[in-house]
């Protein structure tokens, strides 16, 4: 499992992306979300925080496979 | 109905009309987005923008079957600019054109509302002395 990193939440993790190699237990998106808020804290100030399976927004119910490309998506801002 | 869906790194206004022509058409509605010297009074560097590609190309696609679906349209283009961009410069365009000009007007408007609600792009504005994601915090 890949999960990539965009906008603030970049800043707030320090990288782009990683191998969630660490993050064994995961079965659901509300699982890593939980798992990321303890790690990361600051990411619980955000307006808001959807996550990506596979470039589709997925809600935290979602379960998360193995070879899944994750992303984290802060509030969006283009135009 | 065709379409023009890109992320650049630099947007060219003038050809959105050669874009947008149709035989068909009758009307051309184009919404350009650009950067402002100013936000809430602060004097504005520039902008970076970044996007997760894939994704937002999907989003995009989605937006125009939403809006083939709504109106009888020629064409459509929703093209928004990456990367860093100067005060007057164009990040964005959506345009669409249709037989007569009620179809291009009300879609070209639901284009950028839906982009700016939904398309994974970021940006950050740049203050002399300081620099902050757009939206990050209530």
């Amino acid at each position: 499992m890949k999960i990539l990193f965009f906008g603030i939440t970049r800043d707030i993790v320090g990288k782009p992306e990683f191998d969630a190699g660490e993050f064994k237990e995961i079965g659901t998106v509300g699982d890593l979300r939980d798992l990321l808020n303890a790690k990361y804290p600051r990411l619980k100030d955000l307006s808001s925080l959807n996550f990506a399976i596979n470039e589709e927004f997925a809600e935290d119910s979602k379960a998360i496979s193995a070879n899944d490309e994750i992303a984290l998506i802060p509030p969006v801002s283009g135009g | 109905m065709e379409r023009i869906i890109e992320l650049v790194e630099d947007l060219d206004p003038g050809k959105v009309y050669e874009e947008l022509s149709h035989p068909g058409s009758g009307g051309i509605c184009v919404f350009f987005g650009a950067v402002r010297e100013a936000t809430k009074k602060r004097k504005v560097s520039h902008l970076f923008f970044e996007s997760y590609e894939n994704m937002a190309i999907k989003e995009m696609n989605r937006i125009a079957d939403e809006v083939a679906e709504k109106w009888n349209l020629n064409k459509v283009i929703i093209k928004h600019a990456v990367g860093n961009k100067k005060v007057q410069e164009p990040v964005v365009i959506v345009g669409a054109s249709s037989a007569h000009r009620d179809s291009s007007f009300e879609a070209c408007r639901y284009l950028i509302d839906t982009l700016k609600e939904k398309v994974p792009i970021w940006k950050k504005e740049f203050f002399d002395d300081d620099e902050v994601w757009v939206s990050a915090h209530p």
